[in-house]
């Protein structure tokens, strides 16, 4: 008899309490909104009500908000995306005739022409062709059919449904997931939620976040003494260290995912993003078929896209896209079950995810502009990260990576030992104690390394290099000042 | 019953999407368009959208339009309110999940605003425990919409299916309740009651009295509330008004005021507004354990966000334009028109006087789920093509009227009866009628 049955009038307790809620939940964290924006938060609430304190504002370094951080939107996208909230503008001689274009095409696909209908489950068909032709150019031709493009709320979104699909099997045939440390943690967070093994293998910090092959291998027989590894994830560009993963290391990674038998998500939404000489984004789909049939044929991969970041960085409109390569059918129809469950993807979010795939064309009249605003953010993104990696250099204590790609620098902290000790005093892992310190004192929200994952004994912290150049120099001056004081202090 | 397995999920929907480009090509049919009534897609189904609440969108969208004197002086106040809540121009994060509600009942604490179904979502993943046994159990009322049972057993949940009476216009009944709850026994553990109110597809409306009984129920059995008021603001029938449980949790007083642990959600998608493509909604929950909203909050907060312009549609829906207001004649005359019709009694009246066809008054909701007294010459040759009895019926009409509507089996029904569900909306109803009247009357006579 169930619990609640036996229940009579004696003790009132919660039917939803933490012992009789899923396990699984209590496992999951979210550092990037975790307990030290909680603080920030509470700071600004402070700040509001006229507390006075070392600093005017909370600059939020933690999220990568490229909009939040003064970064403008491209004029173009929000030119169609308000013709497609009001048609009636589309009488208005003050909109180009080329966004006037998109618009009608995309009403034209929406029911009832309206971006407030629901779309198919799969996103709005033409849409999904468009997509798998921005695809075929930025590949170089190899063909991307539109049924296995999948639309989404943002590329999480995409994320957590592939796993969903793979993770099953009881204790030691559970599905094991492979992850970079350090890691996005929206993936420890849906492995933790859906109960899969999560399965660390570290990059390289000494070789600017490189990927190993023999890491690679060496994580993956020590899970197999205790479950079914079947998912190996890689972020390139790397989130949150930004690295830039090379060819031949792609093709290396594809290489032994074939040989292991593993299935590839391959994150690539900061692929727009890459600053350093020499760095070249190469998707993870074009490099499978110059590997030739061998692989192309046989390799079961999801690539993922989004709106959120990019020259774009439009976050709050949740768009994103999947292309899948090598599903088995009979999984594709229960990929279209389970995506059919949320309805569809936000219809404004898929509306810009087609003008991020189709954009002006040289011989429109929007051109000129979106061009120089592209280049404008990319350029300006480029400049902040060389500043980022060269300031922090220099300051003891603090080394530095290239930061070849996305939109985040992850820098090594050197703590004191007394430091370390304070910190387990107050039940705090060091980098915390570190962050919350530079949130009190500087105004200066960032993420603490043990969020995403680390070396035993290493310490970092996250921080965007999204504000704009003159804050971020500030920004930079005041760490490091803050850093001075705290080895200062602990030391 | 809810046999996931059993048929293609869809089949139908992928029918009607080539039927349409059929259409498109030229080919000839006994109709020119497919009426698509199968979802409660408003727009889909020709509603037009609120110009009010567009007019703030695009100027949210597109800022310089703040400045445009085309645009009426709310409108412009409003988006620059809106914009004001964004950091960053509405294209950023949310920092939180939390909206400014404009209610005296809400606490703003304990709402989340978020994708309808993200929300649904992530109070089931914290309601069902996957490492218990037995396993957690879902009350959920036959019929109910699919995605619902879909979400829950996607969960490794158990859907326990109790029945609305039919006969007593899809009254909940208490007795029915207490008979779920008895079946579960030695099967799952019960831990939640999903209510639907006003209904989808059975387009009641629960009475004060079911509402409290319903409340009564679930604290003596200690089952934790979930309940869908989507369709809130679509009420017609007579001497029918929405109660909501939340107020109705609270005018009890204690003990149930302080215990009754509680689920609501609404969303910008049916309403006034019918902004389903928008994707954005809210739940607020009631009574819960501040140790389990700490969780709860973490799940929410890694799903990024609401989507900001569905965000924005929804604090435009929960404080509309007032008298006095530059846009709130027009948003009057049309924001209820879409809701609270006499049409639907039209609708009721044409559906019964159809041999073969009943259905019991429709009180509120979008839908109408008539019954189908089907011939048992007609219940045979569904068999021999496989088929539902109520698909094969839906898929007839499809081909024949160009009506797309949806099989009474989806969203579950009492075994031997079939059904049809089809949206209300006032934009195509003459049209509907005349195809449905038409096409039953042949499809009877055919079957006879």
């Amino acid at each position: 008899m169930s619990q609640q049955a036996v229940n009579g009038v004696s003790h009132r307790g919660r039917v939803l309490t933490l012992d009789s809620m899923n396990p699984n939940v209590k496992r999951v964290e979210y550092a990037v909104r975790g307990p030290i924006v909680q603080r920030a938060v509470q700071i600004e609430k402070e700040l509001k009500e006229g507390a006075k304190k070392p600093f005017t504002e909370v600059i939020k370094a933690n999220i990568g908000d490229a909009h939040a951080m003064g970064q403008k939107p491209i004029t173009f996208f929000r030119q169609v995306l308000a013709l497609c909230a009001y048609p009636a503008l589309l009488e208005d001689s003050k909109f180009p005739e080329d966004a006037k274009q998109r618009a009608r095409r995309i009403l034209e696909a929406c029911g009832g022409h309206s971006i407030g209908a629901y779309s198919a489950s799969q996103g709005i068909e033409c849409i999904r062709q468009d997509v798998a032709r921005y695809i075929e150019k930025r590949d170089g031709g190899i063909p991307s059919n539109p049924d296995n493009i999948y639309l989404s709320t943002g590329a999480s979104d995409a994320i957590v449904t592939i796993l969903k699909l793979l993770v099953c099997g009881e204790g030691r045939d559970r599905t094991g997931v492979m992850i970079s440390i350090p890691q996005y943690p929206l993936y420890s967070a849906a492995l933790a939620d859906l109960g899969a093994v999560q399965i660390n293998y570290y990059l390289d910090e000494d070789n600017c976040w490189s990927l190993n092959i023999t890491e690679l291998r060496r994580a993956l027989s020590a899970a197999r003494e205790h479950c079914n590894p079947r998912v190996l994830c890689i972020i390139n560009p790397g989130n949150p260290t930004g690295q830039v993963q090379s060819r031949q290391c792609i093709e290396d990674v594809i290489r032994f995912a074939k040989e292991e038998h593993l299935f590839l998500m391959a994150d690539e939404v900061y692929q727009d993003n890459v600053y350093a000489e020499g760095c070249q984004f190469h998707s993870f789909k074009k490099v499978l078929f110059e590997m030739g049939p061998e692989y192309s044929n046989t390799v079961e991969m999801a690539s993922f896209h989004s709106t959120s970041k990019c020259y774009m960085g439009e976050c709050g409109f949740r768009g994103g896209y999947m292309e899948v390569i090598n599903l088995d059918p009979e999984v594709k129809a229960q990929l279209i079950k389970l995506v059919s469950v949320r309805l569809c993807p936000p219809v404004p979010g898929q509306a810009l995810l087609d003008l991020v795939v189709n954009p002006p064309q040289p011989d429109e009249p929007s051109y000129a502009t979106f061009m120089k605003e592209r280049t404008a953010v990319l350029s300006a993104l480029a400049e902040k990260a060389r500043l980022t990696e060269q300031i922090f250099n220099t300051v003891p204590g603090i080394t530095c990576n290239p930061v070849q790609g996305a939109m985040y620098t992850f820098p090594r902290i050197t703590l004191p030992q007394k430091a370390i000790d304070k910190a387990k005093e107050l039940g705090l892992v060091p980098d915390m104690f570190y962050c919350m310190r530079l949130l009190d004192e500087e105004g200066i929200c960032l993420v603490p390394g043990s969020g995403f994952g680390q070396r035993e004994g290493t310490y970092h912290f996250r921080m965007t290099i999204l504000p704009p150049t003159e804050k971020l120099k500030v920004v930079l001056q005041k760490i490091r000042e803050f850093q001075l004081r705290f080895t200062q202090e602990f030391s | 019953m809810w046999n996931v397995k059993q048929l293609e999920y869809g089949a139908l929907a992928r029918r009607a999407n080539q039927i349409k480009d059929e259409l498109r090509q030229g080919v000839r049919k006994p109709y020119k368009e497919v009426i698509d009534v199968f979802q409660g897609d408003l727009h889909r189904a020709g509603m037009k959208p609120l110009t009010f609440v567009r007019q703030v969108l695009t100027a949210c969208v597109y800022p310089p339009l703040i400045n445009s004197s085309n645009l009426p002086l709310d409108v412009r106040q409003r988006a620059q309110e809106e914009l004001g809540r964004c950091v960053g121009e509405s294209g950023y994060y949310n920092q939180t999940s939390q909206i400014k509600l404009y209610c005296q009942f809400c606490n703003v604490q304990d709402i989340h605003s978020t994708e309808m179904r993200f929300a649904h979502c992530n109070i089931l993943n914290v309601l069902v425990n996957r490492e218990a046994s037995p396993r957690t159990g879902v009350l959920i009322p036959v019929p109910c919409h699919n995605k619902t049972v879909l979400s829950i057993t996607q969960l490794g949940a158990v859907a326990v299916p109790y029945y609305l009476s039919e006969e007593q216009g899809w009254a909940l009944q208490v007795e029915e309740l207490q008979r779920a709850l008895e079946s579960a026994k030695g099967v799952c553990n019960p831990v939640a009651l999903y209510v639907i109110n006003p209904g989808n597809p059975a387009g009641y409306v629960q009475s004060q009295k079911s509402v409290l009984e319903v409340i009564r129920f679930a604290w003596e059995k200690r089952l934790f509330l979930l309940v869908d008021e989507l369709y809130q603001d679509c009420v017609y029938g007579e001497n029918c008004e929405f109660v909501s449980y939340k107020r109705a949790v609270s005018e009890m007083g204690p003990p149930f005021s302080g215990t009754v642990e509680l689920a609501s959600f609404h969303s910008v998608s049916k309403g006034f507004s019918g902004e389903c493509g928008l994707r954005a909604g809210y739940v607020e929950l009631v009574n819960l354990d501040p140790a389990v909203m700490k969780y709860i909050n973490t799940l929410f907060s890694k799903d990024a966000c609401s989507p900001v312009l569905g965000q924005i549609a929804l604090d435009l829906m929960t404080d509309p334009p007032k008298p006095g207001d530059p846009s709130y004649l027009l948003y009057k005359q049309v924001g209820p028109e879409n809701c609270t019709l006499v049409y639907v009694k039209k609708v009721h009246e044409v559906v019964n006087s159809l041999p073969g066809f009943s259905c019991p008054p429709i009180e509120g909701g979008l839908f109408a789920f008539p019954r189908l007294h089907l011939t048992p010459k007609a219940i045979q040759k569904a068999k021999e093509l496989g088929l539902q009895p109520d698909t094969f019926y839906c898929t007839r009409l499809l081909e024949e009227g160009g009506v797309f509507t949806g099989p009474g089996w989806e969203y579950g029904q009492k075994e031997g009866t079939y059904h049809i569900r089809y949206n209300t909306s006032r934009a195509l109803f003459k049209e509907l009628l005349r195809r449905l009247s038409s096409f039953h009357m042949t499809f009877m006579k055919d079957f006879s």
